[in-house]
C-alpha cells in the first residue's frame, strides 16, 4: 500500500512537475503502448460490445414487450451501455489483457535486472517505463469506452431492426432522446478513473515482483484480482455520487 | 600531486550487510585509486554481486561507509546517486539488457538520454562501442536473439557508451570463449592505462584476472580472506587461496556446507587452518 502510494506521488511528479524543470518525458514511447495498450485490444472490444449489445436489447425486449413497451427498448440499452456496461466491461477487458500484460512485462524486467540496469543508468525507471503506460492507458481506456458504446448500439440495433421491426432512424432517435450527454460524460469519467487505477496497480505489482518466474506469475495475478476488485467497488461509488446522491 | 588524484575512487569502509540473519558482508574494507583495475575473486554465493550492489548504490548497507569519487553514496537520495551514476558504467551478471529493445538501441540508450547528441551521432558511437567488443552488425537483433556470451558484450558495450571513469564488471568473462576473454581483458586494459578509466571486476577465470588485476580481493565469507597485487596473491602462504587459484576441488574450503554451517561461518572471522582442516576430517567417513 505504501509503494503504491509512492508510485502514484512519483507518477504524478514526473508527468505534471518534472516537465516545468525541464526533464520532458519522450513521446514516442506513448505511442507504442497506446498500441499495445489500446489499439490491439479493440478487435476483442468491439465483440464483446456487440455481443452484451445484443443481449440487452434482447433482455429488455423480453420484460418490456410484457408491458408492451417496445419502444423503450432503444433507451434501456442507450443508457445502460453508457453510464454502466460500457466502462465496466471494457474495463474489464483491458485489465484481463493489457493490465495483466503490463504487470507481467515490468514483473519479467525486474527479475531479469533491467530495472536496476535502468537505474544504474541513472534513467528513472518511473519516467522511462511507468509514464509511457500511465499516460497511454488514460488514453486508451476512455477511447476504447467510446468505441465500445458505438458497437454495442450497433449490436442492439441489429436486435431492434431485424426483430422488433423498428426502423433505423426511430431507432436513433429513440437513442438520442433517451440519452443525455451527462450518461456520456460520467460514463468517460468512470473509464478514465478506472484507467488510473488499474495501470497503477498493475505496474506497482510488476515493479515489485520478487522470487524469479513464480514472482512475476504471483504478481500478474495479483494485479488482476485487485485491479478487477477496486474498479467494481469504484463504480459503486461513482454510480452512487453521480446518479443517487442528489 | 593534487588532491583530486590522491582520493581513491572507490573507498569501502567496514561495510557489513544482514539478510535476515545471515550476514552476507561482514566488515569489508578496500580503496581503488585512479586508473587501477581491482578483481573481486571468491566462490560462488559469498556476496561478490552483492558487494557490488552497495557499491552502486543498489542496495543500502546495514553499517559501513562506501565512498565514490570522494562522496558517501550511503545516504544519497535518487537525484544526487543519478548524478554519480552518469559517471559509471556497469555490467550485470546477466548482461541485464533490455528485451523490448535491439542491441543498438541498448547501447544507444544511455548515449541518448544523457547527451543532446544528433541520432547520426549517436549511431556512429554505438557502431564503434559494438566493434569494440566485437560484435560489428548484429545491431539489429533482439537480446533474445543472441547467445549469453553476445549479451554479456552487448552489455559491455552499453556499460563503455559514455566513456565512464569508473567501469564495474560482474563475471564479464564467464560464457565467453577463451579468444573472447582476450579481446575483452585488452579491451579493459587498454581503457584503465590509455584512458585512466578505473575498473572493479568480478571474476571466476583466474588467468583473465591475473592478465587485468593491478590489485586482486579475495572475498570468503563475507570478509576478505586475501588482499594484495597478483603476485602476492600468487605466493600466498593462505591455502584457502592456493585452492582457489589452482582450482582444486579438494582443500580447506569444503564442498558441502549446511544451512547452519552456513550462518555460522558467515557470522564468525575466517577460522584459522587447523580447525578448518578438523572440521573436514570430522565430516570424512
Ligand atoms: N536480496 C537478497 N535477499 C536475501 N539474500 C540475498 C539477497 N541477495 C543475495 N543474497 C544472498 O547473499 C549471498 C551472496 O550472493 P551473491 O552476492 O549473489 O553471490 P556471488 O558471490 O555469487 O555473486 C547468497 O548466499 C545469497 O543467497
Ligand atoms: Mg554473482
Amino acid at each position: 500500500m505504501k509503494n503504491y502510494l509512492n508510485l502514484n506521488l512519483s507518477l504524478l511528479y514526473w508527468v505534471l512537475v518534472a516537465p516545468f524543470s525541464g526533464q520532458f518525458f519522450k513521446i514516442a514511447p506513448i505511442f507504442r503502448q497506446m498500441v499495445f495498450i489500446g489499439v490491439r485490444a479493440a478487435p476483442m472490444v468491439a465483440l464483446t460490445s456487440f455481443s452484451v449489445g445484443v443481449t440487452l436489447a434482447m433482455q429488455a425486449a423480453h420484460s418490456l414487450q410484457q408491458l408492451g413497451a417496445e419502444i423503450y427498448v432503444p433507451d434501456l440499452v442507450t443508457v445502460t451501455l453508457l453510464r454502466e456496461l460500457g466502462p465496466v466491461l471494457i474495463a474489464v477487458i483491458v485489465i484481463g489483457r493489457s493490465g495483466s500484460a503490463v504487470a507481467a512485462e515490468l514483473g519479467t524486467m525486474k527479475v531479469s535486472e533491467e530495472i536496476e540496469a535502468l537505474e544504474v543508468m541513472a534513467i528513472n525507471p518511473i519516467r522511462f517505463l511507468i509514464v509511457p503506460r500511465f499516460l497511454a492507458m488514460l488514453v486508451m481506456l476512455p477511447v476504447l469506452t467510446i468505441l465500445g458504446n458505438y458497437v454495442g448500439f450497433f449490436g442492439g440495433w441489429t436486435v431492434c431492426h431485424y426483430a422488433l421491426g423498428f426502423n433505423t432512424a426511430g431507432f436513433i432517435l429513440r437513442a438520442l432522446e433517451s440519452a443525455t450527454t451527462w450518461d456520456l460524460y460520467s460514463g468517460l469519467i468512470k473509464s478514465a478513473v478506472f484507467a488510473w487505477v488499474v495501470i497503477t496497480i498493475a505496474c506497482n505489482a510488476g515493479l515489485h515482483v520478487d522470487g524469479g518466474a513464480e514472482g512475476v506469475g504471483q504478481a500478474t495475478t495479483a494485479s488482476v484480482v485487485y485491479s478487477l476488485l477496486a474498479m467494481l467497488v469504484l463504480n459503486a461509488v461513482l454510480t452512487g455520487i453521480f446518479f443517487f446522491g442528489s | 600531486m593534487n588532491d583530486v588524484d590522491t582520493t581513491p575512487v572507490i573507498e569501502v569502509t567496514d561495510l557489513v550487510r544482514v539478510f535476515g540473519k545471515r550476514t552476507v558482508l561482514n566488515g569489508v574494507s578496500f580503496k581503488i585509486h585512479r586508473g587501477e583495475t581491482m578483481v573481486i575473486m571468491g566462490g560462488s554465493g559469498c556476496g561478490k554481486s552483492t558487494l557490488l550492489r552497495h557499491i552502486i548504490g543498489a542496495m543500502k548497507p546495514t553499517s559501513g561507509s562506501i565512498k565514490i569519487f570522494g562522496e558517501d553514496i550511503t545516504h544519497m537520495d535518487e537525484r544526487e546517486l543519478a548524478s554519480i551514476r552518469r559517471r559509471f558504467g556497469m555490467l550485470f551478471q546477466s548482461g541485464a539488457l533490455l528485451a523490448s529493445m535491439t542491441v543498438g538501441e541498448n547501447v544507444a540508450l544511455p548515449i541518448s538520454e544523457h547527451s543532446q547528441l544528433s541520432d547520426d551521432d549517436v549511431d556512429q558511437i554505438v557502431k564503434r562501442k559494438l566493434q569494440m567488443v566485437g560484435l560489428t552488425g548484429f545491431e539489429h537483433l533482439k537480446p533474445a536473439e543472441i547467445s549469453g556470451g553476445m549479451k554479456k558484450r552487448v552489455g559491455l558495450a552499453r556499460a563503455l557508451a559514455l566513456d565512464p571513469e569508473l567501469l564495474f564488471s560482474d563475471e564479464p568473462t564467464s560464457g565467453l570463449d577463451p579468444i573472447m576473454t582476450a579481446v575483452v581483458d585488452k579491451l579493459t586494459l587498454e581503457l584503465t592505462r590509455e584512458s585512466g578509466m578505473t575498473a572493479l571486476v568480478v571474476t571466476h577465470d583466474m588467468t583473465s584476472a591475473f592478465r587485468i588485476a593491478s590489485n586482486m580481493i579475495m572475498l570468503g565469507r563475507g570478509s576478505i580472506i586475501a588482499q594484495g597485487t597478483p603476485a602476492e596473491i600468487r605466493s600466498s602462504p593462505n591455502p584457502e587461496v592456493q585452492q582457489f587459484i589452482n582450482g582444486e576441488a579438494d582443500g580447506p574450503v569444503p564442498l558441502n556446507l549446511s544451512q547452519d554451517d552456513h550462518e555460522h561461518r558467515q557470522h564468525v572471522a575466517p577460522r584459522p587452518l587447523i580447525s578448518a582442516r578438523g572440521r573436514l576430517s570430522r565430516k570424512m567417513p
